[in-house]
């Protein structure tokens, strides 16, 4: 018997059909990944087995843990389950725990709600089961708050109190999604390391394929409510048959189609550039320290290049971006572009900045809701001191893929992919010759985000851009760049050309980050199909 | 939807009834008929008269101006100055100016808006626009801590960002992104004040620091009726239900605009 | 912890300081001169003046704020220029009454409002939601002095529970004088505990949709233990705001209050004192209430601080 099978699971919320049949077991010791796209119902399965599922929803099929009934189990039936036989970690570890309660008691709750055990007895296996997520007691004690702690530190926490009471299934909901790559490979080993000591099965979900591969002993596929395809981990990768499988596996790996650069110029320079900020005082007498966020940076980019800065977060990369953009002020150094200064004493130098243009991350915030896509589009116009004719807003929509017609919507009419072209509409109107991407792929789907690459790597050959791409992720940072330069606390501690830094890393840092990226199995020989 | 609905539909009686007021009234509100005193709701009076003959109902009507436009008047001190001094504050986050604006506003913050007309009164001598001062200071601080708490989350927006990048100036970015972005948040919170406005000048009148006769005001109505409301009750409960309605009313339709032009809001509310 | 006290008693100083000046400054603009208002307008010249130097007030503006704001450091009030006695003394008298009817107030608004608040948030949606939200609503808009007159109306002249006013002093006991705070505590609550409620109702949606709820409800909480081992002592960081600012309503609403129960309280001694032009009357009480509003916002800002934690090292 399975400890956990789930067979013909349906599940809808106030009449929305949210899954639709959804069959998959997990055996005891087992890492079972399930994998999909935003939508297609991962996280609502992980909560159908705690039973944890937003007002409105009613499921159908079968759940069983361990032999017990789960969908028609009373509320004090599934009460005592959770946390006892399932523990569940979340996605957002910042938010997951609560600010006005120290770890230790947090985790010691999970003890005292299922046994009926002393405070001391129950601190005491608290203090355990942080030990065993490697959180030890002389560095971390039971009475930091957690915001004392990292991501990282407080996604052990969450981990320590959902294998406080060694459960029989461990449901970990995109654990990983919200950290850095380093912490994300040591949070992965971990929950390697408590299934080895337990055996006990781990449903694992996840949007990004490379995450399971080598972990996960099986593995799910869905996409809208639906499971596609499932199969062994070990060999799914070469055996899978289902379209969607493959497209979400080509676009994991996608390579866009480009051209390497050959010219020689410098466009972009730093030099020697230092950023630091007054931290608040926490002595009453003395100067206040501070913290130096860009500390004696110099590189440049040469035109019609395509340069890469990766760095985990807080390593200084979104402060450097700003100060190219001429929006921070510097404590030293000078950023040239074109040969001309971006910044004129404080303020920055607009005629310089008209050849820059930046894209973000987060296509939801990039845009103010209350203005139509023409006007949000010719924003940057201002920096030439006129407003852009309505050809000048067509051109552009059209050559991010959208149609003209597009300028009279408003921005919530369209998807996150759509929102990112127009991002990128509204950084090319003005013919920059730079362009910083910061993240502006991070935010999306695998399969959006090999759309957006191939845009990306299309507009540069049309019109010479130059790129300095920013982001944490490697591999994507490995298929668009011509060279890339390591951040790590404020400093470049690495930079050379992108294949010979990701073959032969020379700095231990580049070589634990570059260690750390999940990989995908090697494709060679396997035909997997594009669409 | 129902609240707005019926708040709306409350609010508009009040306001129809002062715009009436303007042109008709079922009696004159200034002539004392003393034979006709304190009569209970009749057919002829249908509020009743007071202690000097007048019709209840008629100076309800001409009280409803007063009250109007004291919280209009009010609620535009405190949005004209308030919203501005909350977006700078703002924009330049972390100044000195920031620091003055914001300290300024915890002063004011101290006064509620009847020690500031104890104080007006005082200097000046109580009328109704010593009320709508006393009312429309205590707004200011009110309107520009709601736009400085909106502004400063909207300010870490990729957008404003984005702009920046397009050369804006912060007082630029405040009138183009800022601005139009946190109208639905002044809009409720200008009907909140509106009410609180009129339940403010019903409490002034009521101890005499508000409009002075002849000018009829639904607090002062309330005030004259103390020593004879064990007598006639219904010379207490009109004006008073003038006052709760409009309040309630006021309240519903804020309530209501929030749910609507706030869907995220909204789900927290159902 | 400390040095956050001492900043914030310092920013407390400040306020105090410059509020004193706004009240003394706003009141010295008054025209006319309350020697020859006192004495009316056959007053002798000698006899004007006489008055005059023993009020003080021949002295420069900067020697009269010093010795105003001394006088409120060492308690001397100076002498009320209608009742010729000391303002200390008057203040005093009335005091006992007003702040303790606030003080009553906003125990029962605390009371009142934080069960009906909590029973609402848990049985969201239900029939007692929205009994709870109608009523609050009301509550909401009801102007508390005719509420009052209603309750008098209502109680003490047609089921004569009570009488309709006066009070007895605290010499009566302590239970007779709090029997006649009683109805006017109640006049006073109910609409603040209305909005308090309300207020403690969203909090603690809120909070309930917060991700480390459903932590604790992975861990096997039940939805009740969730509320009350977690949601509430984050739900009550807003709500502390509100009542920080409650109790300054409170106090004004005292003032109000006092007029429907003839009580004899700082209210009356206001509104007497400015027909009389006793200004010295008005300064005082107004900086007292002043006063006691930036006290409590103080300890407001220090209980944030027993609650929340995060704030212990960011300040």
């Amino acid at each position: 018997m399975s400890l956990l099978s789930i067979s013909n699971l349906s599940l809808s919320i106030h009449g929305t059909q949210i899954l639709e049949r959804v069959s998959l077991s997990i055996e005891p010791g087992e890492i079972h990944g399930v994998i999909g796209e935003s939508g297609s119902g991962k996280s609502m399965t992980a909560f159908s087995v705690m039973q944890l599922l937003p007002d409105g929803a009613t499921c159908s099929g079968e759940l069983r843990l361990d032999g017990q009934d789960v969908l028609h189990a009373d509320e004090a039936a599934l009460c005592a389950m959770r946390g006892e036989r399932v523990g569940m970690v979340f996605q957002e570890p910042m938010t997951a725990l609560n600010p006005l309660m120290t770890i230790g008691a947090q985790v010691a709750e999970t003890v005292l709600i299922h046994e009926n055990v002393s405070q001391a007895e129950a601190m005491r296996r608290a203090q355990d089961a942080l030990e065993r997520c490697e959180l030890p007691a002389d560095t971390f004690p039971m009475s930091r708050f957690p915001h004392e702690l990292s991501g990282g530190q407080r996604q052990r926490v969450v981990i320590a109190m959902a294998i406080a009471l060694r459960p029989k299934l461990l449901i970990a909901d995109e654990p990983t999604t919200a950290l850095d790559v380093t912490t994300q490979a040591e949070i992965l080993s971990l929950i390697r390391k408590l299934v080895d000591e337990d055996g006990m099965g781990v449903m694992l979900i996840t949007h990004d394929l490379a995450v399971v591969s080598g972990l996960a002993d099986h593995i799910t596929i869905m996409r809208n409510g639906v499971v596609v395809e499932q199969g062994e981990g070990a060999t799914l990768y070469r055996d899978m048959t289902h379209p969607y499988t493959k497209a979400l596996f080509a676009a994991s790996s996608h390579q866009p189609d480009r051209t390497e650069a050959k010219a020689d110029a410098a466009l972009l320079r730093v030099e020697n550039v230092t950023r630091s900020y007054a931290l608040p005082r926490k002595a009453i007498f003395g100067a206040p320290k501070r913290f130096v966020a860009v500390d004696n940076v110099s590189f440049e980019i040469k035109r019609g290049e395509s340069l890469g800065l990766v760095g985990e977060s807080g390593c200084g990369k979104s402060t450097l971006t700003r100060a190219i953009l001429g929006l921070e002020p510097l404590q030293g150094g000078v950023i040239t572009l074109d040969g001309s200064p971006v910044l004129s004493g404080r303020q920055a130098d607009l005629s310089v900045r008209r050849k820059m243009q930046v894209v973000f991350q987060d296509p939801y915030s990039s845009f103010n809701p209350r203005h139509k896509v023409g006007r949000l589009v010719a924003e940057p116009f201002y920096l030439l001191g006129r407003t852009a004719t309505d050809e000048e807003i067509e051109v552009a929509l059209t050559s991010v893929g959208l149609t003209p017609s597009d300028k009279v919507k408003y921005i919530h009419e369209f998807s996150g992919g759509q929102r990112q072209r127009i991002a990128i509409a509204r950084a090319l109107i003005i013919r920059p010759e730079l362009i910083i991407l910061d993240e502006a792929v991070s935010a999306l789907d695998v399969s959006i985000r090999a759309q957006i690459l191939d845009l990306l790597a299309d507009l540069s050959k049309r019109f010479g851009l130059t790129y300095l791409f920013i982001s944490h992720d490697l591999s994507v940072v490995r298929s668009i760049t011509d060279r890339v330069l390591v951040m790590k606390a404020g400093k470049i501690v690495e930079e050379g050309a992108t294949e010979d830094v990701f073959d032969t890393p020379h700095h231990p840092y580049t070589q634990a980050l570059i260690d750390a990226v999940p990989k995908l199995p090697d494709l060679d020989g396997i035909d997997i199909g594009r669409s | 939807m129902r609240n707005l609905v019926l708040g709306i539909a409350l609010t508009a009686l009040f306001v129809l009834g002062a715009l009436v007021s303007f042109v008709w009234t079922p009696y004159d509100h200034t002539v004392l008929e003393i034979t006709n005193k304190l009569k209970p709701p009749n057919g002829d009076h249908w509020f009743g008269t007071d202690q000097y003959g007048r019709d209840i109902l008629s100076m309800i009507m001409v009280g409803a101006r007063t009250s109007i436009a004291v919280a209009i008047v009010a609620v535009g001190i405190g949005i004209g100055l308030g919203v501005p001094l909350g977006l700078t504050a703002a924009a330049w986050n972390g100044s000195v100016l920031d620091e003055i604006i914001m300290r300024s506003n915890d002063l004011i913050f101290a006064f509620p808006s009847l020690l500031i007309a104890i104080m007006i009164t005082a200097v000046y001598g109580p009328s109704a626009f010593n009320a709508i001062i006393a009312i429309g200071i205590f707004n200011i601080p009110v309107f520009a801590r709601v736009t400085r708490g909106a502004a400063l989350s909207l300010w870490t927006r990729d957008y404003v960002l984005a702009a920046r990048v397009s050369g804006k100036g912060a007082a630029r970015i405040s009138f183009e992104h800022i601005l139009p972005n946190l109208m639905n948040l002044l809009i409720v919170q200008g009907t909140i004040q509106f009410s609180l406005g009129i339940l403010a000048e019903a409490a002034l009148s009521y101890v005499g620091l508000g409009a002075q006769p002849p000018t009829p005001s639904w607090g002062r109505m309330l005030a004259e009726s103390q020593t004879l409301f064990m007598l006639a009750p219904h010379i207490t409960l009109f004006p008073g239900f003038a006052i709760l309605l409009t309040v309630l009313g006021l309240n519903l339709a804020g309530d209501g605009l929030r749910d609507l032009l706030d869907p995220k809001l909204r789900r927290v509310a159902r | 912890m400390l040095r956050y006290a001492l900043k914030r008693l310092g920013s407390l100083l400040i306020s105090l300081i410059v509020a004193s000046l706004v009240i003394f400054f706003t009141l010295e603009v008054v025209p006319g001169d309350p020697a020859s208002f006192m004495l009316g307008i056959n007053a002798q010249p000698e006899t004007l003046e006489a008055l005059r130097e023993e009020l003080g007030l021949n002295a420069t503006k900067a020697e009269r704020y010093l010795s105003w704001v001394t006088g409120l450091v060492t308690g001397d009030l100076g002498i009320s220029y209608t009742y010729r006695s000391p303002v200390s003394e008057i203040v005093a008298e009335r005091l006992v009454i007003s702040l303790p009817l606030a003080l009553y107030a906003l125990i029962l608004t605390v009371v009142i409002a934080f069960p009906v608040g909590i029973l609402a948030a848990t049985k969201r949606g239900s029939l007692t939601d929205v009994a709870v939200m109608g009523g609050t609503q009301l509550g909401v808009a009801i102007p508390n002095f005719w509420f009052a007159m209603i309750m008098v109306l209502i109680f003490a002249i047609n089921l004569r529970w009570f009488s309709a006013g006066g009070f007895p002093g605290w010499d009566a006991g302590f239970l007779v004088a709090i029997k006649a705070l009683t109805v006017p505590a109640i006049a006073l609550a109910l609409p603040q505990a209305s909005i308090l409620a309300r207020v403690m109702r969203s909090s603690l949606l809120d909070t309930l949709s917060e991700d480390y709820i459903r932590t604790s409800r992975a861990k096997g909480l039940t939805k009740r233990q969730a509320l009350r081992r977690h949601a509430l002592r984050n739900a009550l960081i807003p709500v502390l705001t509100i009542i920080g600012l409650q109790l300054s309503f409170l106090l004004a609403g005292a003032i109000i209050i006092e007029n429907v129960f003839f009580l004899p309280g700082l209210g009356r001694l206001v509104f007497q004192a400015i027909s009389q032009r006793d200004l010295i009357v008005v300064e005082s009480v107004v900086m007292l209430l002043v006063f006691a509003v930036i006290v409590v916002n103080f300890l407001v800002d220090l209980a944030y601080v027993w609650v929340d934690p995060r704030l212990k090292d960011r300040t």
